[in-house]
């Protein structure tokens, strides 16, 4: 009884009710709703929204905020596919993957260092670093999309699984990319709750002082959550090529309030030191079911950002609400 | 003996000149350091490229250009120093742009004699200022009484108000105002420009509310420290519904001076104005954890910032560096000036601290 009771005062409890709720209201105005090809579609749009949020996840939960890693995914991806192309690479998209998790890297090592080395606000130094970022990719790099792809990535992006023909000839399937996002979520998961670094993250948004004294190296864990945060944008961003089926240097900036939202929709605080996985999971599922349903329901797009305007104010001032601890900080940024 | 005491009372004499001299120029260390840099890079832009950027012209079209972002930047300056963010400005203003845009458009296509035409143009102005006031008013309660950070209730009220603007609108431009209407964003008082009058006239208000009034006071004691504010009785609720407020009407007289100025209002017109004017805010030296900025650092960086981009708009004519100038490169150039003059003045506080 009393871990029932456990259950329904977490957020992640209201956030699947809330799911759940859409979902069938959206059902019965338009049951193609709840059709395989459909849902299949929703995991794919959530695909690459779903490993940026991971990562903002893991920076948010240190009480940091990241907004540049929009910019080092598209640089990375960009940059990845070029390198590919240029080479005459056509082996497996692994490597592709791997190429472009360490640009990420790279670049997200950067933000660490002004981070950590000036104790710069990570506001303002992700501000400056995704202009630097993406003002280096299209000055510089190249503003040409890239139609032709290697052929391990064209390979990747056709890949489906339980792929099946339907009756009328169509066939549907589950984009191969989705995994990357699953990988991705049972990586920051065990991350979070079983490792050392994982722990320090918590301990550094709860109270940077005490996990100071309590013995983490501010300095590594600084570089690990930027690095990482990096890392997880540079998949995301190949995993965008791949699902687009070009490399748009245009593409991703300009996203990124949206995925902050979705985390943020999942109950992770601003403020840093609280926030699941679970949560951000059913966020990002809860964001892209609303933005992809608007067209089945009959409403007309341009109501889009209304509706996902009143979403984020009602479910922070819910969450605000439902935590008394937040209304004490009320000016933390 | 009596000599030490000459010089003793020399450098008090020293002092007190220093001191007044003081008064009349930016004191703070970052705003020194501001002006050295927008000095610097106004004499960098004329010798790249000489006759065409001295040049009154050139002066004449930066002054057009600068003010709307300077307004905002106020705005973002206004909602840093009490600790908060807001990220609603442009939408706020985009939004409230169009409300007047509809009431001009309407004036327009009736017809109207000249002194009906006068009072259609002062009620679509009264009408987009009380529009962003009640924008305002919707930010502060979601900050002040549900006490959602306010960076995340900017993020909603963002994506609600361009909504609304672009269900207004269904995406559209709204275009075609009166003569007497673009005067506020195209016109000319004795010479100089309306929309840096405009800009000028505000940032003299906001400087004189931070600087002598019991409600700045109030907003750099709630910025620096909101808890000591709260025991010494201030009653951060209603600071925090004003400061949100004052950001919006700001943010409303940026609008009228864009859809002016352009002669057409737009649902998405002028995104890229958030990041910036966070951009000249920070670089301007108001610290982002509450407390301390100043419009004469905003004003500097404005400054700076439009030197830099209409001098590398001119570097476009130049042969040899002109290929690889365009707007991506202003961009890199900005971001890399955000990053350097933080740890600048990173730099120059641990030595102070010394």
């Amino acid at each position: 009884m009393e871990r029932l009771s456990r259950i329904l005062h977490r957020h992640e409890f209201y956030l699947a009710a809330t799911l759940a709720l859409l979902a069938s209201i959206i059902a019965v105005i338009n049951p193609a709703f709840l059709s395989l090809s459909n849902l299949f579609d929703l995991c794919k749009s959530s695909t690459v929204l779903g490993i940026f949020a991971l990562g903002v996840l893991v920076v948010l939960l240190s009480g940091g905020i990241d907004i540049s890693f929009t910019a080092i995914a598209a640089l990375s991806m960009y940059v990845t596919s070029k390198l590919l192309l240029a080479t005459g690479y056509s082996g497996s998209v692994i490597l592709a993957v791997a190429v472009a998790g360490c640009l990420g890297l790279l670049l997200g090592l950067f933000n660490a260092f002004f981070i950590y080395c000036y104790r710069l606000p990570t506001l303002i130094v992700t501000l400056g670093s995704a202009s630097v970022f993406r003002g280096l990719l299209l000055a510089f790099i190249g503003t040409k999309i890239v139609t032709s792809l290697p052929a391990g990535m064209v390979d990747f992006s056709k890949r489906s699984l339980f792929a099946a023909t339907l009756p009328g000839g169509e066939t549907i399937g589950l984009s191969a990319s989705f995994l990357l996002f699953v990988g991705a979520a049972i990586m920051v998961w065990a991350l979070l709750r079983y490792t050392m670094p994982g722990k320090g993250i918590y301990a550094l948004g709860g109270n940077p002082e005490a996990a100071e004294r309590a013995g983490f190296n501010i300095a590594r864990l600084q570089f690990f959550i930027y690095g990482f945060v990096g890392l997880l944008s540079g998949v995301a961003g190949l995993t965008h090529v791949c699902t687009m089926r070009n490399a748009n240097p245009f593409d991703l900036v300009g996203t990124e309030l949206v995925v902050i939202a979705a985390v943020v929709l999942g109950g992770a605080s601003i403020t840093g030191g609280r926030g699941t996985v679970l949560g951000t999971v059913l966020g990002v599922f809860l964001l892209v079911t609303i933005n992809n349903s608007l067209i089945l329901l009959g409403v007309p797009s341009y109501w889009q950002k209304v509706l996902v305007g009143l979403v984020i104010v009602v479910s922070t001032g819910i969450t605000t609400r439902r935590n008394p601890r937040a209304l004490h900080g009320v000016m933390a940024t | 003996m009596s000599d030490t005491h000459d010089n003793m009372r020399l450098s008090k004499d020293q002092a007190s000149f220093l001191n007044r001299l003081q008064r009349c120029l930016p004191t703070e260390g970052a705003t020194v350091r501001l002006l050295i840099i927008t000095v610097a890079v106004l004499i960098i832009m004329s010798l790249l490229n000489p006759g065409r950027f001295l040049t009154c012209r050139n002066f004449a079209s930066m002054c057009f250009q600068f003010p709307e972002l300077g307004i905002f930047s106020l705005a973002v300056m206004l909602s840093l120093v009490t600790g908060g963010i807001d990220l609603s400005i442009i939408s706020i203003g985009n939004l409230t742009g169009i409300l007047a845009a509809l009431i001009l458009t309407r004036a327009t296509s009736a017809g109207l004699s000249a002194p009906m035409l006068a009072v259609c143009v002062a009620a679509a102005i009264a009408a987009a200022l009380a529009a962003g006031a009640l924008c305002g008013w919707i930010n502060g309660v979601l900050i002040s009484r549900f006490a959602i950070t306010p960076i995340l209730a900017t993020l909603g009220t963002m994506q609600l108000f361009t909504g609304i603007a672009l269900v207004i609108t269904r995406g559209h431009a709204i275009a075609g105002y009166p003569k007497a209407a673009q005067l506020i964003g195209n016109g000319t008082l004795a010479g100089v420009p309306v929309p840096l009058l405009i800009f000028l006239l505000l940032a003299c208000l906001v400087q004189g509310m931070l600087s002598r009034t019991r409600l700045g006071l109030h907003l750099c004691l709630m910025g620096t420290n909101p808890v000591a504010a709260r025991f010494s009785g201030l009653d951060v609720r209603r600071l925090l519904g004003r400061t949100y407020l004052l950001t919006a009407v700001l943010s409303a007289v940026a609008g009228l001076v864009i859809i002016s100025r352009t002669n057409s209002a737009k649902a998405d017109y002028g995104s890229s104005y958030l990041l910036q004017a966070v951009l000249v805010a920070i670089l301007g030296g108001v610290n982002p954890r509450g407390g301390f900025g100043s419009v004469w650092g905003v004003l500097l960086a404005v400054l700076s910032l439009q030197f830099l981009s209409s001098g590398l708009n001119m570097l476009q004519l130049n042969e040899t560096v002109g290929p690889y100038i365009n707007n991506f490169t202003k961009e890199l150039t900005w971001g890399a000036l955000l990053l350097l003059v933080m740890v600048v003045n990173c730099h120059c506080g641990r030595l102070r601290a010394r």
